[in-house]
């Protein structure tokens, strides 16, 4: 991380002074250093009806702290990409509730979840998700344009987060220009260019040879390190081995890891361990 | 997003051109054929206009009861005089019938009018070649006459007429003038008619009936009406009639105006109708275009929706882009009816107002909107999750 990137992309944790959390996500520069960026109770997703129906997740509760690297695991259909559209809010829960970073998202509707996932959850997908007829420096620019920020600090913020995952000097190539862990460098840029909360990566590294693979997590190492909140979903164990805290699903379930380690119920407790999180750790990661 | 919407057409540039053909097509016709019909009109009122404004013509008509026909005699052209009629400055009572007429082994059928020689400057007909009949000649019935041009040419070709004697219906006229040609196509008084002294021409060939027509000029165009209706009262007068129940027509050059302008320009109107059909057809074709544009992109779609496109920047970028191409459809439209403007069409050269290229511009945005609109809102009302499952 570069010194005018961490000019450019605000500390990750507020002073104790900053104002009071707002719900609304009008404020995506900051956000709750002392609630957890994740809060899920009893989260149900079924698909289809009659005879065909398929529980996809059932009752899943899970808490994920400000600063925490968490990867989630489990064999295909074990529900962990439903976890994850529904972490992101592409998609909406049949019963149960989450909490975003302190807001309950449950009663959101439309556009209300759109500024929601624009301003507290940066993307990264395994096919990338880049647009293809727009640059490098505009697919990173782009979250912002729908969070009205100005032409000219779009510019510079999105020179700054290329800057953050290595990639200045791509800027101005389209995504057919460029290599797949660029591909995917440029959606962690993306991701990370509106300060969210929280960063959910599906399957980042499942289009990637091994460098670029080691590339990528380098980068989400990196953001870790400086007090970023990732979720991550895997079903490489090396991939995962990178996580502060392993959950593995099976059928819908969280089998394990629903908690950060040594947490007491919904209460949480420090585990010291690189990527998870406490109130002191966090602070302990401001710049 | 306009930047987003040009680049979008760029990438489709067949498929762009060949739906913006549609709206072309259609936009083109429409301004075509109003042109069309306001190059008509225009025809039309110059060519009354040529006939001097300040005219009104007075013709016979059947009563209500069909019982009498009320006869336009000289007695009731008389009556018309400047003490009942003060805005009326001339009165020139017409006569007509079809006569043939004959010059040495040429010989042609014409149209003759018998009238007064305020005729010529009433009807605003100047002559080209030696002079009008006067009122002696008038007076003393003379077999004097004035030709028009085509007749003059028909019986001379490029001799001088003048002082020549032709027969008309059997009797001999000496040839006095001809007449410039006029640009008349709705007149009476065309290019091939004879003019003759009144009194002649009804001794000679109508006999003393009934007139064809009066024709009046008011003192200027402001009391062209006001010189009809006392023309009107005066006649109805003569005849001993309640001006109400009046048989006869009393017509103003302006009524006439009025009334053909109407025709063509409804005319017109209905063949605008047909073209804006075509104009739909586009339209359709917009939103078939963007239906697959929408569908193509749908991965884009999620993407952006993952990435907090909110609802209405969806809908209004493809709305963008639907209106942008339909805009540049109307806009070639209105240059090649422009371009075609030069050629005349159904023997009219069309005038293109520039209300009617505002008028197609605003349609063909409007057709962006409305015909873009469906795709758009199918857009907008995607779920984030099913649009970027799609391939």
């Amino acid at each position: 991380m570069t010194n005018d990137s961490t000019e450019v992309l605000p500390p990750v944790s507020e002073p104790a002074s900053a104002p009071a959390p707002t719900t609304n996500g009008d404020s995506p520069h900051y956000w709750n250093a002392d609630l957890p960026v994740i809060e899920t109770r009893g989260l149900t997703r079924t698909y289809g009806g009659g005879e065909s129906t398929v529980r996809a997740l059932v009752d899943v509760s899970l808490t994920v702290g400000p600063g925490e690297f968490v990867a989630i695991m489990g064999h295909s259909g074990s529900g962990k990409s439903t976890l994850m559209n529904l972490l992101g809010l592409l998609d909406v829960p049949d019963a149960g509730a989450y909490l975003l970073d302190g807001v309950d998202t449950s009663s959101l509707r439309g556009d209300e979840l759109a500024q929601i996932r624009n301003r507290k959850i940066g993307f990264v997908f395994q096919s990338f998700n880049l647009i293809t007829s727009m640059s490098a420096l505009a697919n990173v620019e782009l979250p912002m344009a729908y969070a009205d920020v100005k032409r000219s600090e779009r510019r510079r913020r999105a020179f700054a987060a290329l800057g953050l995952v290595g990639l200045t000097n791509r800027a101005s190539h389209r995504p057919s220009e460029l290599s797949g862990g660029q591909l995917q460098r440029v959606a962690v840029a993306r991701a990370l260019v509106n300060t969210p909360a929280l960063i959910l990566a599906d399957e980042p590294t499942g289009n990637l040879d091994s460098t670029a693979t080691a590339e990528v997590l380098d980068v989400f190492g990196e953001l870790n390190q400086t007090g970023r909140t990732i979720v991550l979903i895997t079903h490489e164990a090396d991939v995962a081995a990178r996580a502060g805290r392993i959950i593995q699903m099976s059928d819908g379930r969280i089998v394990s890891g629903s908690v950060p380690a040594g947490a007491t119920g919904m209460g949480i407790a420090p585990v010291g361990a690189a990527g998870a999180w406490s109130p002191t750790t966090a602070l302990g990661a401001l710049p | 997003m306009l930047t987003s919407a040009l680049r979008s057409i760029r990438a489709n540039l067949t498929r762009a051109a060949l739906t913006l053909l549609g709206v072309l097509i259609g936009v083109g016709s429409v301004i075509l054929l109003l042109g069309v019909g306001s190059g008509a009109s225009a025809e039309v009122v110059s060519q009354i206009a040529g006939l001097g404004t300040n005219t009104i013509t007075v013709s016979a008509g059947m009563s209500r009861g069909a019982t009498s026909f009320q006869d336009l005699t000289v007695e009731v052209a008389e009556a018309i005089t400047p003490d009942n009629a003060p805005d009326v400055i001339a009165v020139v009572p017409e006569v007509s019938t079809s006569a043939t007429v004959a010059y040495g082994t040429v010989s042609t059928s014409a149209t003759v009018i018998g009238t007064t020689p305020e005729y010529f400057s009433v009807t605003n007909s100047p002559l080209a070649q030696g002079t009008a009949f006067q009122a002696a000649d008038a007076a003393g019935a003379r077999q004097v006459c004035v030709l028009g041009a085509d007749l003059a040419y028909d019986l001379f070709g490029a001799d001088d007429a003048v002082g020549r004697q032709l027969m008309v219906g059997g009797a001999p006229f000496t040839v006095y003038g001809v007449m410039k040609v006029k640009d008349t196509t709705g007149g009476s008084s065309g290019n091939s008619s004879l003019v003759a002294p009144l009194t002649r021409v009804q001794r000679s060939l109508t006999g003393y009936g009934s007139l064809s027509s009066i024709t009046l000029q008011a003192a200027s165009t402001a009391v062209v009406e006001a010189a009809a209706s006392e023309a009107t009262y005066a006649i109805a007068e003569a005849l001993r009639i309640d001006a109400a129940d009046a048989t006869f027509r009393v017509t103003t050059q302006e009524q006439l105006i009025e009334t053909s302008t109407e025709a063509t320009s409804s005319l017109s109107a209905m063949l605008a109708a047909i073209a804006a059909i075509s104009l739909v057809v586009g339209g359709i074709g917009v939103t078939n275009i963007m239906l697959v544009t929408v569908s193509e992109r749908t991965r884009e779609i999620g993407i952006r929706k993952a990435l907090g496109a909110p609802w209405a920047a969806i809908a209004g970028q493809f709305v963008i882009e639907a209106s942008l191409l339909s805009l540049t459809g109307g806009l070639v439209g209105v240059a090649g009816a422009w371009g075609l403007s030069h050629i005349a069409i159904l023997g009219t050269r069309p005038v293109i107002s520039l209300a009617s290229v505002w008028l197609a511009l605003g349609v063909s945005v409007g057709i962006g909107v409305i015909f873009g609109g469906y795709p758009a809102l199918r857009a907008a009302a995607m779920k984030p999750v099913d649009a970027l499952r799609h391939e």
